[in-house]
Parts: structure tokens; sequence; C-alpha cells
């Protein structure tokens, strides 16, 4: 059989592409971060000006110097960190124990058909409530404390959280199953072998939901009981008209609750990237 | 020799909220210990129904089923099972894929888990022991869903047509890697598929189902002079065409049969 002659390669150079394509990735890389600061800047010293020069009402508004300047205050007082550690501490346990929970639960009615079945208006109902509303309740049922506002970041998440984790139960495909069903697997084998496992993307990305939930149930749940936590700080500083302490406060909550969802977003690329 | 798998007078009915369906209907059928067959028959005959009763997986509605001697009355170690696709955990590592069967079975020793990495080797795969099921070609992923299957030393495999999902090359290379596996580990085989050629090329006879309801059409012997080849080569010899026409005109018949007069 005859081969087909190698083309002349002529001025093609396959290493040289590969570096012209990989300068002109990281020159647009540069370009994007560039804007990013760019547009930061900009919004911070328009903001920053705007407020010096009076153009916006700076009771309301405040500006960027007068914000930093307070927390710098309060960090250096030391009455700042407390705020952010009880909030954190509430939204790390609502956040941890919404999600079990709602794991737990979407196993107990992956095992029992039945109890899929009769439970399922249920969720339909309580998925669809707005949770938030149930607060006055929880006030009453736990008092106005920690407990209370657990229990709001709970109701937030794990209706949510169940009916994610059991849908992607549902949908792991039959026949990983019967890979182990073959050589005699029991159910909880099965879950824990297959469905389980196979669940683990979907579980990672309700993980990342429930940070964004478990901040807005603190939150509330602080607005409503609290007598210290950022969402605390807020409410204080709407009742005395201290607008910069709510922005800075705002300014706290961003910050952290960025740290924790990369930190979730690391976990997911760490157990997600092998597959 | 005995009958490595008798079944007797099976019939299978899939009932649900649109009524019932009757998917096999009293099929008859044996395989001899050490035998190569083959089931063939077109969409809708129930080869995967009849091989999932015969696993154990369903229990039939009607009928009873025998391996080695013994009652069906679930899934037993005795029996491995590949199905169309691969079906490799995507979250486990090639070693640990090829060691689920022992993990679940709880027989997971260190002489077995050694014979598990040896089939591997044997396939020429040890090299990617540590890879993940996504860095590999289909075709390696079958061979080691294959090794998958070994790894508990069944005696009797069922291949619920474990090429369909490959390009036509792979597939030819694998049906003749599993079937010179199966003979050099002394297996005896259960081979569903749609494809005629591949049929009589790898086994020793052929069983041809007619659909709705499945039941036993007619079966072919293939003689030892095909049967005892390579399926490549098989497919190679003069005495290969007549029996495709054979089973060919079988499904025109059978084809025929089923057109409303």
């Amino acid at each position: 059989m005859k081969t087909q002659e190698q083309p002349q390669r002529g001025k093609v150079d396959p290493a040289h592409l590969y570096q012209a394509y990989n300068k002109a990735r990281n020159k647009e890389k540069l370009y994007v971060l560039i804007t990013r600061i760019l547009l930061l800047v900009v919004f911070l010293g328009l903001w920053e000006v705007a407020g010096r020069l009076k153009w916006i009402d700076v009771f309301l508004f405040s500006y960027p110097s007068k914000i930093l300047k307070l927390l710098y205050d309060k960090a250096i007082d030391g009455s700042l960190f407390p705020h952010i550690g009880v909030t954190v501490a509430e939204t790390i346990a609502g956040f941890v124990l919404g999600t079990l929970s709602g794991l737990i639960l979407a196993t107990l009615i992956w095992w029992s058909p039945f109890l899929a079945r009769v439970l399922d208006p249920y969720l339909v109902v309580l998925n669809s409530l707005p949770k938030v509303a149930l607060g006055p309740l929880f006030i009453v049922a736990l008092g106005s404390g920690i407990l209370s506002i657990i229990a709001t970041i709970l109701s937030i998440t794990v209706i949510i959280t169940t009916l994610v984790i059991y849908t992607a139960f549902k949908e792991v495909d039959p026949n990983y199953v019967k890979v182990v069903r073959i050589f005699g697997a029991t159910r909880t084998q099965s879950f824990l072998k297959v469905i389980l496992p196979a669940s683990f993307p979907a579980i990672i990305s309700t993980l990342k939901v429930n940070v964004g939930l478990a901040w807005v149930g603190v939150i509330v749940g602080e607005f409503l009981v609290a007598k210290e936590g950022l969402g605390y700080l807020i409410i204080y500083g709407f009742q005395v008209f201290n607008f910069t302490l709510v922005i800075s406060s705002l300014f706290i909550i961003a910050a952290v609750a960025t740290i924790m969802y990369q930190i979730v977003a690391a976990i997911e690329s760490r157990i997600v990237k092998k597959r | 020799m005995a009958n490595a798998v008798e079944v007797h007078n099976v019939s299978h009915v899939y009932v649900n909220e649109h009524g019932a369906k009757l998917a096999l209907g009293q099929i008859q059928l044996n395989v001899e210990a050490g035998e190569f067959v083959a089931l063939v028959g077109p969409s809708g005959c129930g080869k995967t129904t009849l091989l999932s009763i015969i696993a154990g997986l369903i229990e039939p509605s009607e009928g009873t089923v025998r391996l080695f001697g013994q009652p069906v009355a679930g899934p037993t170690p005795r029996v491995g099972y590949m199905l169309q696709q691969d079906y490799l955990f995507p979250w486990r590592t090639i070693r640990d894929n090829i060691l689920i069967g022992l993990e679940v079975m709880g027989q997971l020793t260190p002489i077995k888990r050694e014979y598990a990495l040896q089939l591997l080797d044997e396939m020429g795969l040890s090299a990617h022991a540590g890879s993940y099921p996504s860095e590999l070609s289909g075709g390696m992923r079958q061979r080691v869903a294959l090794v998958r299957t070994l790894a508990t030393e069944p005696d009797i495999l069922f291949l619920d047509e474990p090429f369909s999902a490959l390009d036509f090359q792979t597939k030819l290379q694998l049906e003749n890697l599993i079937y010179e596996t199966l003979r050099k580990h002394r297996k005896t085989a259960l081979l569903v598929t749609h494809d005629i050629a591949e049929a009589i090329a790898m086994s020793n006879r052929v069983i041809i189902l007619a659909p709705n309801p499945g039941t036993v059409y007619q079966e072919v012997d293939i003689p030892a002079s095909l049967a005892e080849l390579l399926p490549t080569d098989a497919r190679e010899q003069d005495g290969f065409q007549p029996y495709f026409r054979q089973v060919w005109q079988a499904f025109v018949q059978m084809e025929r049969s089923k057109q409303p007069l």
C-alpha cells in the first residue's frame, strides 16, 4: 500500500504558532485585569469625588474614605471583630447544618419511594413558601438568639438542598447501579458506591448555592433578633442614621461571603477536576 | 457435559399503568459449559430482558432458570455481565474501577487484587491503572470493563451488545480480544447482539429470537471449523457467508410472517 507523502512543511511551525497563541491569550488576560481594576478605581473615585463635592447626599451614601476610616477605627478599637466572628460562626453553622439535613432528607426519600411520593406536595409547598415569613414563629419558639438565626438559615437552605440532591440521586444512570447489582450489591452498597459519588458534582453545586442562601438567612435572622453581628450593625446603623456604618457592614459581608464562596469553589475543583 | 444455563418455559410480562405487555413467551434454551452462544434478534425481542432474568436481576413472571444446576434467586458471583457501554465510574481510577466487584463482594484480598491487576496487564493497560476513565479511549474503556467483569472470576459471562458503542475497527479488535480471553480462561459465554456477522464469527451456536413476544425462532449450529477461529479470521472463511445468509433468511422470513395478510 502506498502511504501518502508528508506535505512540505513550508513556513508553518506548530511551536511558533503555539507561542503566538499563548502570547495573544496572556495579552487578553492582562487587558481584562486592567479593565477590571480601572472600573473599580473609577467607581470608587467618582463616589469619593461626588461625596466630597456634595453631588450626592453624604448622609445617605457616604463615600469610600469615610467608610475606610470607620472600618479602621472599629478595627483598632476591636469592636468590629466580634461582630464578624459571630456572623461568620452563625453562617457556617447554618450552612453546614442546612446542607447536612438536606443531604439526609434527600437520602431518606431516595431510600423510600413511598415516602418520596407522600412528601412530594409538602416539599413543593414548602419550597414555594417565602421562608423568611416564618421568622416571627422562630422567635416565639426558639427565643431571640442564635437558635432563631440558625433556624432562619435552615428554613431557607434545607428544602432546596433536599430537592436538588434528590433529583441528582434520581438522575444517576440506572446502568451504573446495574454494574454493582450484578456483583450482588445491597441497596446500601449501591447508595454508597454509586449513587452518592455520582451525585457529588450536584452536591457541590448546592454547597455553592447554600453559601449565598446562608448569608441571606443570617442577615435576615440578625435583622430580626440579634444583639451583635454584621446584620445587627446594619440595622443599628439604620436606626441611628449612620449609613456609613451600614455601607461598611455591606463591604465586610461582600468580602467574607466571597472568601467562603471561593473556599467551596476550591473544594469543587479538587473533587470534580479528576472526572 | 453439564448445562451452564437452563432456561425452562420462561415468560415475562411487564406491567405498568398503561397495561401489561408480554415481553418473553415461553423461552426454552440451554447453554453448555464452555460453549459460546449468541442471541440475535430484531429490537423488541426481549434480548436484554432475557439476560437480566438469567442473571437474576429480574424475576420472570413464569418459568424457571438454572445456572449450573442451581435455581436462580438473585445475582450470583458465578455470573459476569458486560453492558452496552463500559459504565466505568468516572470518579474512580482504572485500578479502583476493576476492583469494584471484589469490593462489593467483600473479597478484596491481596491475592484477588493481584489477579485483577494481572488481568489489566494482559489487556495491555497496566500503565493506565492510575488514570481516570475520561483519559482513555472507548476501546480501552471497554477492555477495562472486561477486566472488571473477569476480576471476580465468574464462570459464565453475559455480553449484552458490548461492542455496539464502538467504531468498527475497535469493535473487531475487541471481538478478537474477548474471544481469546474467554477461551483462555475457559469461560462460558452468552452474547446478545443485533449484528449477525458478529454472532456467527464469535459463537458455537446462534439462537435467533423473534419479537413481540420474544420467542426462540431458530437455532443455528456453527461448525468447529469457524468457531475455532478468531472472529476476524472466521469472517474471511468461505464457509462464513452461507451461515450469514441462513441467519439473514431467518430474519426475512420472520419479518414476512409478522406482516398482516
